[in-house]
């Protein structure tokens, strides 16, 4: 059977690559133009991101888990480069895009006018981002981490400010030293194994010399120091909150996927390389992600309660959310079972889509209050344009009642985050902690402790963002509320109605969550598909004969 | 060999750390650099230490691969080093930013005693 390769499977790196390179043509004033490029890419990238979701759900020979593959420059593997898109891969994909779009249209209602090159940078981020979760490289996933960071670095310091400089310089030199450990780990394995295809890597892992797997185990120990310092995991996700508290609006938004790339590859190597199945290296480091994902919960949690500005709330919400899915996922490597990693990809999805969502709505909430009102003022003085800024307000249309509509949003924010009911975060809780009870992990320390924070953590940010909700919403009413313009809300409204959806359909998702989580458990599908794959030229020989 | 390099590569991630946890930024840049160096001095010796072995095959004929050095190493560092490169002039740009913006070069963007 012939088959031309799946050429779509590139598509989500080439869209934002092209749109990116396109958008530098045109001058920075022209940002109507820029918008639309951008919209465009971005609705084309969601729509390829759901299609191959779907391929990647087709039914295959084995169990509906085939894996698509595209081979760069038709080299074999494992020496050419390749894209592997599978169920996990699809479903980051689809996670990103979904983010990308409201905090583009967001951006439009005034950020992308308060810097340079918004947009371009935007598009490299994303194209980083959808090429982390592609490769099945890891010198690949190296440079498209670097695009990303280097994206991200730009995002961070648009709008300038003192604060944002700060911080922005922070996260940078953090990055940059943690970018060399990866080097350090990724050349380490490919002097012992000399592959650098990460399909390759886990089907030596089992045979693997008795001198050689402590140098291996060192290499992936240092690697894993890398995603976790992304996916801010205590201690090393102290610059975090810092750092996302000063981001602008949509750059905060788009950042709440980045922990989760760190997460997404944790999630690949760690399943690839130390997966629960066997080999001696079954399980490798899954104590460490439990201890930090427990430590990361509890820091979170202070840090909320502690926090007086909700900005800075919503990022240690980021650090609660990335550590219940760490911990989940240690648990699961150290043979939790496929129900529990499927609730903790189901939490993942559902939080990282609120969190984006409280980024927006943090920067409207605190319009009302003058501080940002400053900084904004500062930033506009910085690129000459305050006679932009009352023009740009004009446009649109304000929206009625804004503190009511933005109580609503942010009420339902809080219950989803705090994972109570109805809402996708107490489903995806409940599945964690029922798949804990009933798989393999259930009845030890480590588990009961995991659940007892689990469950207080989402007590403290309930806590915390109630009584903040309190003060904004509840104060006494002389004042007449921030304006806010309809298509500021609208992606807040979307991302929530994405949420909602997620609970509503929850029966298809946690079926797809369940198939990604026990194809993970199965990584030989992985490996297979990637070793065995076929050149396209040896098909066309084939047809030809 | 294996010595001086180890050696080299040692010395310069231990300027490199000790530098990087100074509290100037100046200090810090010059700390990130030394590292990137120690870091690609460490990648280039994973493809093992070999003298005059050329990494590039002729082509079309046959050879023995134990007369060549391997090539993906050195690949590996020309891509790292322009990354390094390329980071590390933006982040001197932040850096000269930051000193607009508080008027000092602590990381902090204030004095300690401030």
């Amino acid at each position: 059977m012939t088959e031309t390769p799946q050429h779509l499977i590139i598509a989500p790196i080439l869209i934002p690559l092209l749109a990116g390179a396109l958008m530098l043509f045109y001058e920075d004033r022209d940002r109507q133009t820029k918008f639309i490029i951008s919209l465009g890419a971005c609705a084309a990238m969601l729509v390829v991101a759901i299609e191959l979701l779907l391929r990647s759900k087709g039914e295959g020979p084995s169990g509906g888990n085939q894996i698509g593959l595209y081979l760069l420059g038709d080299w074999p593997t494992p020496f050419g480069i390749n894209l592997v898109l599978d169920r996990l891969a699809a479903l980051m994909l689809v996670i990103a895009s979904m983010l990308s779009l409201p905090a583009l249209v967001y951006a439009y209602a005034g950020w992308q006018a308060r810097g340079q090159h918004f947009h371009s940078l935007f598009m490299f981020q994303m194209m980083g981002v959808n090429g982390a979760f592609l490769t099945g490289d890891l010198f690949n996933l190296f440079v498209f981490f670097e695009i990303m960071l280097a994206a991200s670095y730009g995002l961070l310091l648009h709008g300038s400010g003192p604060d944002r400089v700060r911080s922005g310089m922070h996260y940078i030199v953090i990055n940059l030293v943690a970018s060399l450990f990866f080097l350090i780990g990724v050349s380490l394995i490919y002097g012992i194994t000399g592959t650098l295809n990460m399909a390759e890597l886990a089907r030596q892992m089992p045979y693997m010399e008795a001198e050689d797997r402590p140098l291996v185990h060192a290499a992936m120990a240092i690697l894993g120091l890398v995603f976790l310092v992304k996916a801010g995991i205590w201690p090393l996700g102290m610059w975090l909150p810092a750092a996302y508290q000063s981001a602008s609006a949509p750059a905060a938004a788009i950042f709440a996927i980045l922990t989760k790339v760190g997460v997404y590859v944790i999630l690949r190597l760690g399943f690839l390389a130390a997966g629960p199945a066997g080999g001696p290296s079954s399980g490798f480091g899954a104590e460490v992600l439990v201890a930090g994902g427990i430590a990361t919960m509890i820091y979170g949690s202070f840090g909320i309660l502690g926090s007086p500005a909700i900005g800075r709330m919503a990022g240690y919400a980021v650090l609660v959310s990335s550590g219940s899915v760490l911990g989940a996922v240690g648990l699961v490597l150290q043979g939790g079972g496929v129900t529990m990693l499927s609730g903790a990809l189901y939490y993942m999805t559902a939080s990282t889509l609120g969190l984006s969502a409280l980024f927006l709505l943090v920067e409207l909430v605190n319009r009302g209050q003058g501080s940002a009102a400053a900084m904004l003022a500062l930033s506009a003085d910085l690129y000459g344009a305050p006679e932009d800024a009352p023009e740009e307000e004009q446009k649109g249309i304000a929206v009625p009642a804004t503190m009511t509509v933005l109580g609503l949003c942010f009420a339902a924010l809080a219950v989803l985050l705090a994972g109570l009911p109805p809402f996708a975060g107490f489903l995806g809780k409940v599945i964690i902690l029922s798949g804990l009870l009933q798989g393999g992990q259930g009845g030890t320390t480590a588990s009961w402790i995991f659940m007892a924070i689990l469950i207080v953590s989402g007590l403290a940010t309930l806590i915390a963002l109630m009584r903040l909700g309190v003060q904004t919403f509840w104060s006494s009413g002389e004042e007449e509320g921030p304006k806010v313009l309809a298509i500021e809300l609208a992606p807040i409204v979307a991302l929530l109605l994405a949420v909602v959806v997620l609970t509503w359909q929850a029966r298809p998702v946690m079926r797809y969550m369940e198939a990604t989580a026990s194809a993970l458990h199965r990584p030989d599908v992985y490996i297979n598909g990637v070793i065995s794959a076929e050149r396209t030229s040896d098909r066309e020989q084939e047809a030809a004969e | 060999m294996e010595i001086v390099l180890a050696l080299a590569i040692g010395t310069l991630v231990a300027s490199g750390v000790w530098l990087v946890l100074r509290p100037r930024t100046f200090q810090v840049i010059v700390g990130l650099c030394l590292l990137s160096y120690g870091v690609n001095l460490f990648i280039f010796s994973m493809g093992r230490l070999r003298v005059a072995a050329p990494p590039i095959l002729p082509k079309g004929e046959t050879i023995d691969p134990s007369l060549y050095t391997d090539p993906i190493p050195q690949a590996l560092v020309l891509t790292a080093i322009v990354i390094s490169f390329a980071t590390t002039a933006l982040f001197l740009v932040v850096l000269l930013a930051a000193q607009g913006f508080t008027g000092t070069d602590h990381i902090d963007g204030k004095e300690r005693d401030q």
